[in-house]
């Protein structure tokens, strides 16, 4: 018999909870085997200094000690019930927010579920393979960080799956463990993430722009008429921000290293840093593949889940009207070669207004990137693309667009594409900088080192024991 | 809201190969694949974009002409593998924007017409030495999987993700139309509370359990998916006879005249607009060829060939275009030895062309049976409702015949009226008219070969009414004003319970019970109030349900 409080830190009473329990101990197996075998293997051996929560209380969600990976307590959280909460949106709003899935759209929350919960395994195989090219420990500590977090939203979305969706639930939930990021058979739901990230600047990236689309979803999903659900994404997204945190900052240092190059007069090249340019064209690559895992801009199913009251929009108690039903919004469209203007209803239009909370978000990073350049006395702005450029879905998608999101020919785009986007030469470049650096308070040449350590521990710190 | 009963739209039902924009037919040997690959921006109608491969009606003549294409173009084709140009989604079914801004009308006739095309699917594969493989590489929803039901064998992708589904009823408040219901249950036999669940999941059912159901028939993950049509297109192909390629090739049908005046070769249409009356007319030529080598040189000028391609154009152009046109008034001339002569052709085996003619004659004769209009015969002077003609006559809901000795008109029988070209339920129309009097049959088909005078044809119960000159102007016209004047949805309804009596199949069930239940929630304010939920999808709105059940 399994002591579950012990092995799975927990706030919904997983020790008489018979239906979970059994849902568990056939998934819990698997997930470690997953996380053995597409985890980041090389390292289940390694003590690693980590954060767990064990409880959600103030001094619970952050305990501090070495852990082996696959030791890790992997916990469930909520957070704490609001006595009385209502729904704050769509059709329903004002009524008892739903402590069971509601019926009628038992079908729509359970896709809203898996395709968040099936990024978060998928990311952590994106990047298994990073630990063997960490600029420091200090690096190789926070992927690791990153990754035991999204096993955890796994589990938080895995609750939901097993507690609230029978059979059907638990099929979903071993389905999770059965896609595989990048595999040709059964690749993960989302394009993005089955992106190959197979260097340290590209990790960055997707922690700042594709763990982004992250936080919005989580925020929009924090809204959400059914309760559990909104619960568990507020508890996930202080995790969520950590991971943004290492996203804007290891960006900010690699363009820290290079701008004390270049203001000391050296070519970044020679001294085994990334160039400006290269890390704009990642930059514009992955922030434009994270545009795309909004959806398309005109959505009857955004629609759908903002008038049920399933989805809401990111921070919606900021809104005076909660309905959403007699305003509009205006979407540029494509037609006939040129770009115009349609108004749909808002409510169609609700993934637009969730990337427009992106957008902003991302250009305060941007900010703290150009300050950071600025510092070192230099004149280059780093920028974000468009949102029409580089798209694979919505309605930019099968079309071309400068950075700027003016409409452009294919052989324009061709002709500027090396400029715009990773070469495979750029690409190469990057992978050749991806040495492993495990002496403690050392960093790679291509990356300075953060400002202050973990947990108030020093930069130097023996962040993973190897 | 979208405006409903948008104008008529100007439809042709003729199209080729070249100008397909939704569609890609290859063929190498005998497999042949049809890609569908359905452009955002061609839809019919300008208000709807085609997202994910769905479809109106524009798409859906281009698939039935390569249906028909590759029965007569490619006899050497034995595997037709049905697949999808899009990544992830193999088809999504009916564009519902274009439903949604439909009129009821055509909503209904959008629906009978892929209805008929997912049976000439079928048709093909009963008759045309040919299988067919849905090759689902993504998704397929609604109509999609309705598509992919009506081919032989379904292969799904096995991604973790591709589904196939039934989203009308849990999404749309409507249902499965395009046979989707009936073929589940009745070709596919699953069990019905499975069939139940199904229809009912909006997402669908992927993978290994969409196997063990019986919704598809093979899985294959991404990595071996090419291999794997491959190897069932292969081995489908290799379990028919092989077919020389010496197609003939479907030269187009040409119209002239205008609006109310349709002339093609063969076949006539005039439009009375005021007495919303067609005449209808079909003409046998002199001279036609004897022998089924002579039929085959003649390719797709073979008259009876080209005469029928002619008709069902017409018959599909009365449909939607002309939806004020409420009765026809249906006359076959021209010579009964070419028709003597061409019966015997149709109905005898061996020669591929040949049975292919009378398998599209067939078809052709169905298309009235399921038309929406009201037909009566007119077997006056200088007609000639002889074999495949009499069918024409018998397809019709009544038949007046002018028995006069001083205008003689006769009406012959062949053995194209012993069977040849069963309807949707599976017997002759003679059969099905003396569904209580076999008898009648056979004393009917003892005079094949004959031709019979007006009285004998009367005796013999092939006449509705059967007045003398004198009485035939005025019988006529009252009939033609009276059947004018009545409800045209009682009409509607009427004719397509008489028309059908006897056995059931799977046809008629489409027909008479699934589409007749379709149309009904097509009027409903479940589905097309202003809250009705085929109104409310992709709108801010969700639908409003009445609860009670009727």
């Amino acid at each position: 018999m399994i002591d579950y409080s012990q092995k799975i830190p927990n706030n919904v009473d997983l020790s008489h909870d018979k239906r979970l329990q059994r849902a568990l101990e056939k998934w819990q197996p698997d997930y470690i085997d997953w996380w053995r075998s597409m985890g980041p293997t090389d390292f289940n051996e390694k003590e690693i200094y980590l954060r767990t929560a064990v409880s959600v209380e103030k001094n619970g969600w952050a305990q501090f000690d070495y852990v082996q990976m696959p030791d890790y307590r992997w916990g469930i959280f909520l957070q704490p019930a609001e006595a009385g909460r209502t729904i704050g949106f769509g059709d329903h709003q004002g009524q008892e927010a739903w402590q069971e899935v509601p019926g009628e759209y038992r079908n729509w929350l359970r896709r809203l579920i898996v395709t968040q919960a099936d990024t978060e395994p998928a990311s952590v195989e994106q990047q298994r393979l990073l630990g063997h090219t960490a600029p420091s420990l200090y690096d190789l500590r926070n992927l690791f960080q990153v990754n035991v977090e999204e096993g955890r939203h796994l589990w938080a979305m895995v609750y939901l799956l097993h507690s609230y969706f029978g059979r059907d639930g638990r099929e979903e939930a071993s389905e999770l463990l059965e896609r595989r990021s990048g595999n040709a058979d059964h690749p993960r739901i989302l394009g993005t993430f089955n992106e190959p990230c197979e260097d340290w600047l590209s990790f960055f990236c997707f922690a700042m722009f594709t763990d982004r689309d992250g936080k919005f979803q989580l925020l929009s999903l924090a809204e959400s008429g059914f309760d559990p659900l909104a619960r568990t994404c507020r508890f996930m997204l202080t995790e969520e921000a950590h991971h943004l945190f290492v996203g804007q900052t290891g960006v900010g240092r690699v363009i820290k290293r290079t701008a004390e190059l270049l203001a000391e007069g050296k070519d970044p090249r020679e001294e085994g840093a990334i160039p400006f340019e290269v890390i704009q064209k990642y930059i514009h690559f992955w922030c434009s593949s994270s545009n795309d895992l909004y959806g398309a801009e005109v959505s009857s199913n955004g629609a759908n889940f903002f008038r049920s009251g399933i989805k809401g929009r990111a921070y919606e108690d900021r809104y005076e009207d909660h309905q959403a039903l007699n305003d509009s919004y205006e979407i540029t469209q494509v037609e006939g070669g040129r770009l115009t203007t349609e108004e749909v209803p808002l409510r169609n239009a609700m993934n637009e207004v969730l990337r427009d909370e992106f957008v902003k978000d991302n250009l305060k990073g941007v900010e703290y990137w150009n300050r950071i350049v600025e510092k070192a006395g230099l004149e280059y702005r780093f920028r974000l693309p468009h949102r029409r450029f580089n798209r694979s879905i919505g309605v930019y998608a099968n079309h071309h667009f400068d950075l700027d999101g003016n409409i452009i020919d294919a052989a324009a785009f061709e002709a500027k594409k090396h400029e715009w986007l990773p070469t495979d030469e750029d690409r190469e470049y990057v992978k050749s900088l991806m040495q492993k650096v495990t002496e403690q308070g050392k960093y790679a040449a291509w990356i300075s080192p953060p400002p202050k350590g973990v947990n108030g521990q020093p930069i130097d710190f023996e962040y993973v024991r190897l | 809201m979208a405006a409903t009963a948008a104008p008529a739209p100007i439809t042709s039902f003729q199209t080729s190969p070249t100008e397909y924009k939704h569609w890609t037919l290859t063929v190498e040997g005998d497999i042949a694949t049809l890609l569908m690959h359905v452009q955002l921006e061609e839809g019919q109608g300008d208000n709807y974009e085609l997202k994910l491969n769905s479809y109106d009606l524009g798409v859906d003549i281009e698939l039935n002409d390569a249906i028909q294409r590759l029965r007569f173009e490619h006899p050497e084709v034995r595997t037709v593998v049905i697949t999808g140009g899009l990544d992830r989604v193999f088809c999504a079914g009916a564009n519902i924007m274009m439903l949604r801004s439909s009129s009821h009308a055509f909503k209904v006739n959008f629906c009978k017409y892929t209805n008929e095309t997912r049976l000439a699917i079928e048709d093909a594969s009963e008759h045309s030495n040919k299988r067919f493989l849905a090759a689902l590489n993504g998704t397929a929803s609604g109509g999609g999987y309705e598509l992919a039901i009506a081919c032989d064998e379904i292969l799904l992708v096995d991604d973790r993700n591709s589904a196939v589904s039934y989203p009308e009823v849990p999404l749309l408040g409507v249902l499965p139309g395009t046979g989707g219901l009936t073929r589940i249950t009745d070709k596919r036999k699953l069990r019905r509370d499975r069939c139940d669940v199904f229809s009912t999941i909006a997402e669908g059912i992927k993978g290994k359990r969409a196997l063990e159901w019986g919704l598809i028939d093979a899985l294959a993950p991404l990595s071996q998916w090419e291999d794997k049509v491959t190897e069932m297109s292969r081995r489908m192909a290799d379990e028919l006879p092989e077919r020389a390629a010496d197609g003939v090739s479907l030269e187009k049908i040409e119209r002239s005249g205008d609006d109310d005046n349709w002339n093609y070769e063969y076949v006539t249409c005039e439009i009375d607009a005021s007495s919303r009356t067609a005449e209808l007319t079909i003409t046998a030529p002199e001279a036609c060829p004897k022998d089924a080598d002579a039929a085959r040189a003649e390719a797709s000028s073979w008259w009876i060939l080209r005469a029928m391609r002619e008709l069902d154009d017409a018959l599909l152009n009365l449909r939607i275009n002309r939806l004020d046109v409420s009765l026809v008034l249906l006359r076959a001339k021209g010579s009964v030895e070419t028709l003597q002569t061409t019966d015997a052709l149709l109905a005898a085996d061996g020669n591929w062309f040949v049975e292919e003619t009378r398998h599209l004659v067939r078809r052709t004769l169905k298309r009235v049976d399921n038309s929406a209009k009201s037909f009566y015969a007119v077997a006056d002077q200088g007609t000639s409702f002889t074999g495949t003609f009499l069918e024409l006559a018998l397809a019709c809901d009544r038949i007046y015949l002018l028995n006069d000795p001083d205008f003689p008109v006769e009406v012959g029988v062949t053995t194209a009226n012993g069977g040849i070209f069963p309807m949707a339920n599976g017997i002759s129309r003679l059969e099905t008219r003396f569904l209580g009097t076999p008898e009648a049959v056979t004393a009917v088909l003892e005079k094949s070969g004959e031709t019979l005078d007006a009285d004998t044809a009367d005796e013999l119960g092939l006449a509705t009414y059967a007045p003398d000159e004198l009485d035939w102007e005025d019988e006529l016209r009252l009939a033609i004003e009276e059947r004018a004047s009545f409800s045209p949805d009682a009409l509607t309804g009427m004719e397509s319970n008489l028309r059908f009596a006897g056995p059931e199949t799977m046809e008629t069930k489409i027909f008479g019970r699934l589409s007749a239940w379709q149309n009904w929630i097509f009027q409903r304010p479940n589905a097309v109030g202003e809250r009705g939920a085929l109104q409310c999808y992709g709108t801010p709105n969700s639908p409003e349900f009445n609860y009670d059940r009727t």
